[in-house]
This record gives C-alpha cells, structure tokens and sequence, in this order.
C-alpha cells in the first residue's frame, strides 16, 4: 500500500490548531516513515492527544496542512484548490488510520466478538465468517480467545484495552495511533497491555505513532522519540539518544520529573 | 353506594377494545414522531432543526382538546371529508406526545458518551451506522422510563377521546351517566381501575424491556429495592 519506500507515512506540515484563542499547536512540522514506531512525550497540556486526533480526523486543522502517504487527509483538492475535506473524503483517508484510546471506548452495547467484527464487516464489507476469523486470530494474539463471547464490563481496564487493539487491528490499518494507553490502567495491568504492543510492533509493518508516559517501554520499541512543548517539537532522536543525553534542557526537566514521578 | 356492578361493568368494558386500539395507535406514532423530531432537533442542517422545533413547540404549547376539534371539526370542512374518529385522535394522540418524545429522544442521544462516537469514528463508520450501530442502542435504555411515563399519559389522555364520540370506555360512562345518576361511583370506579390496570401493563412490559436493554450494556439491571437500601443504608455503590 505505502508507495516510495522513501515517502513519508505521515506529514504534518505547519499545523496550526487552535482552541479558541489557545494556540495548541503553533505550525507543527514533522514525518512519520512508513513502519516507524515513534513515541510522542511532552508535559500535560502540550498538545500530543491533539496530533493523534488530529490525525484521526476528530479535530479539524486551522492552518497548515496533514497528509498521509502523500494524500491530504485534513483538506482535499477541488479545481486545482484546497477545500477542507468532505465526509467522503474523511471516510476514504481513515480507512489507512486506527486508534487506541485512553479510555478503550468499547461499545457496551455489544460482546467482544461484536466489538471487533462490526467494522469489518460494516465498513470493509467483509462476510460474517471472514470478519469472525479475523477477530478469533486477533483475540488469540492479544490472549483473549476465552472472552469472545464475554460482555466488555465484565473484562478488566487490561483486557478491555487489549480488545480495543485488536478492534482496531482488524480493520488493518497502515497507522496505528495509541493515545496513553495504558494511563487509565491499575500498574499491574500495564504490563500484558505493553507485551501486546511490543509484538505488533516487532511482528507487523504498521506505522505506530504513540503517546506514553511509560518511559522504558518507549526506549524498547521506539525508533524515534519526540519531545514536544509548546504546540512545538523540540528534540526529535533516537531514544537511547533522548533518554541518556538529551541536548534541550526543557527536555531534561521533563524526563527528570517523570522519572522522579514513577 | 356500589351497587349494580354486573350491570354496569359489561357496558363499559365494551368500550375497552376502542381504548386499547387508541393507546396502542397513540404510542406507535408517538415512537415514529419522537424518533424523527429528536433526531431532527440534532441535526446538523439550520432548517431541519427549526422544523422539529416548530413542530414541539406547536403541540406542546396547545390545548390537546383543541386539537381534537381540529382535526375533528375543522380539518374536514378545509379538507372536504370527514376523518374516522379513532383516527382523528390517534394522531392528535400521536403528534401531542410525540412532540414531548422527542425531547427525550434528544436528551437521551446527548447523554451518550461522545468518546463513544469517537470510537466509530475511529473505526470509520459512516455517520449512519454511528447512529444506528452504537449511539441509538446505548441511548435507547435512557429513553425507557420517561417513554414510560409518556406512555402512562396518553392512556389516561384516551380520554378526552371521548369529546369526539370514539367509543371507549370514559364514552361508554357518559353514555350511560344521564340515566343513572345515582350509580356514579360505581361506574367512575370502574373506569378508575381499569385505567389503573392498563398504566400497570405499560409500566410491567417497559421495566421489562429496561431490564432486557440494561443486560444487554452489560449494566445490572435497574432495582428499587437495592437502590433504596443503599439510600437508607447510607453508603455508596
Ligand atoms: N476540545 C477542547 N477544547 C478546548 N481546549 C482543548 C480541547 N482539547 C484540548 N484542549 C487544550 O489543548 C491543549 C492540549 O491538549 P492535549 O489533550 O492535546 O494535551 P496532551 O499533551 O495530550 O496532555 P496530557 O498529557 O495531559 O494528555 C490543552 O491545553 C487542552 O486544555
Ligand atoms: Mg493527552
């Protein structure tokens, strides 16, 4: 699917977003290469779960522009133009796009299996045997094949979350977004959640954009950790880089106290 | 004081079948109507929301027996024909409650999480399919106890029904009342209680359908009992 090899995943060129007159992300520039794993770090407040929905397409831009393998994905071209984005436009690029929320938003109104085969089959068109295969294999990866059948409450934070990433895995996606998955967490759950990522990290081509607070889990799989402040990237490196001997001060202050935290 | 019961409770049971079909008539365009305004009032398009809002405002802010003499009286001299009575108040019945459903439908669809539709979104659902797949079913167990109450209503507005000579049972009652004065309270009682028995119907079959929607989110499903034990034990869940 990912065109050159050489051709960003995803590129946020000048990006301003806005919440009134809050300036959250001041001309955001940055690229995600196709199967990088990229951790997102910053200060509450900074404006990471921000670049995530923004590129879920549940925030619009104010400025500048987003694109996923060279499509625009917040604007679209009409008569040499650019418009923003039509719903039809939307639907087409987020088919590329998957994300983990902080909260897993499960849907209560439906079982395990439902959860992770209505996509398919609702949106991919899948058939009702091909999407309930997909979900078996995935809930063995994430080691839950005994749950299929299980409502989501009565699964715990760990387990639910773990079907939220194969719910969006089974639609395929080229990007996966995972937006502090495992903050809502009790510490003894974070764990299995982490080994689960770390396999479709090593095991899959999907381009992983991540925020997390679990600093050592970042340093495991990350090829590339982006310290932000201020709607702004300020130190972009390979994290043995980041983490040991960081250049910005801003950055050293921030791993300092969340080190201090834990 | 109570006298001639077998008398009296045949004759006013034959007007039972008019108030049942009236009732039922009633709640099934009321679901129709409250499911399309509620909707309506969310609708992204200026005009679509003005239209349903219109539409809540007009029926709720009139006299129902107003609007009976409408389309009873007045719509068929504009129209040119008369419309059968049972008809003429199931959508007076209709259109009146399901102008207060629709407000429920809203609220109701409001108080779905939006983290919720994110989750659609996210798995790129159409905007339809959020609604008909994850919004509707979870909003759906909210709407049940007011709907219940709205339901309860409509059965006790039956009544006014009979102001346009449908033959249900409060007709049946004034049919009989000029001849028999002095068997008031018998025939008064009688209606009392069967309306009485046609609330606990509605109520039975939607606590049941709570019951059922609640199971399927997954949530225990609603109990007096253990909610007013907690209250009067003091302590939280
Ligand atoms: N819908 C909104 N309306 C108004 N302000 C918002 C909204 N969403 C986010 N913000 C503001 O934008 C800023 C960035 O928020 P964001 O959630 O992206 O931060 P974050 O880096 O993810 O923080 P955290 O680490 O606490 O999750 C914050 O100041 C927040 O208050
Ligand atoms: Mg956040």
């Amino acid at each position: 699917m990912s065109t050159d090899s050489t051709d960003p995943t995803i590129t946020f060129d000048a990006v301003t977003k806005r919440f009134g007159a809050h300036v959250v992300l001041d001309e955001l520039s940055f690229t995600v290469d196709p199967g990088e794993f990229v951790t997102l770090i910053g200060p509450s407040g900074s404006g990471k779960t921000t670049i995530l929905r923004l590129l879920m397409t549940l925030e619009k831009v104010d400025g500048g522009t987003i694109s996923i393998d060279g499509e625009y994905l917040s604007h679209m071209e009409r008569g040499g133009k650019l418009v923003p984005a039509d719903e039809k436009h939307l639907s087409r690029v987020r088919r590329r796009i998957g994300m983990v929320f902080q909260q897993f938003n499960l849907f209560p109104n439906m079982s395990v299996l439902r959860n992770i085969t209505e996509a398919p089959t609702r949106v991919l068109g899948l058939s009702k045997g091909e999407a309930e295969a997909r979900a078996v294999d995935l809930l063995d990866m994430v080691g839950l094949s005994d749950k299929a059948s299980a409502h989501p409450t009565q699964l715990s934070g760990g387990q639910q979350q773990r079907v939220a990433i194969a719910r969006a895995l089974a639609m395929r996606p080229d990007v996966l977004l995972l937006d502090e998955v495992t903050s809502a967490l009790d510490p003894e759950l974070v764990a299995g959640v982490l080994s689960v990522l770390k396999e479709i990290a090593s095991t899959t081509d999907i381009t992983m954009l991540c925020v997390t607070h679990e600093m050592q889990f970042a340093r495991d799989v990350s090829d590339r950790v982006m310290m932000f402040d201020s709607g702004r990237v300020i130190e972009d490196a390979v994290p043995e880089k980041l983490f040991t001997s960081p250049e910005h001060d801003r950055t050293k202050e921030f791993l300092s106290a969340v080190l201090n935290r834990a | 004081m109570f006298d001639n019961f077998g008398f009296f409770f045949p004759r006013i049971l034959e007007g039972l079948p008019q108030t049942v079909y009236a009732t039922l008539g009633g709640i099934a365009l009321t679901i129709v109507l409250a499911l399309v305004a509620g909707l309506a009032m969310l609708s992204r398009l200026r005009v679509v929301r003005f239209v349903a809002r219109v539409y809540v405002e007009a029926f709720r802010g009139t006299s129902e027996v107003v609007q009976l003499f409408w389309i009873y009286l007045v719509v068929p001299i504009l129209v040119g024909f008369q419309v059968v009575p049972l008809a003429a108040g199931i959508a007076v019945l209709g259109l009146n409650h399901g102008a207060y459903g629709a407000e429920i439908v809203r609220g109701a669809v409001q108080s779905v999480p939006k983290a919720q539709v994110e989750g659609a979104v996210a798995l790129n659902f159409t905007p339809a399919q959020r609604l008909r797949r994850v919004v509707l079913p979870q909003a759906f167990v909210e709407m049940l106890p007011p709907f219940n109450n709205l339901f309860i209503q409509l059965l006790k507005s039956t009544a006014l029904l009979f102001f346009i000579n449908v033959p249900e049972m409060t007709r049946q009652v004034e049919v009989l009342r000029p001849n028999f004065g002095e068997s008031l309270a018998t025939m008064y009682g009688i209606i009392l209680v069967l309306y009485l028995l046609l609330a606990i119907v509605i109520t039975g079959v939607m606590r049941w359908l709570e019951r059922a929607a609640a199971r399927r989110l997954g949530r225990r499903p609603p109990s007096r009992t253990s909610a007013l034990a907690k209250v009067s034990a003091g302590g939280v869940g």
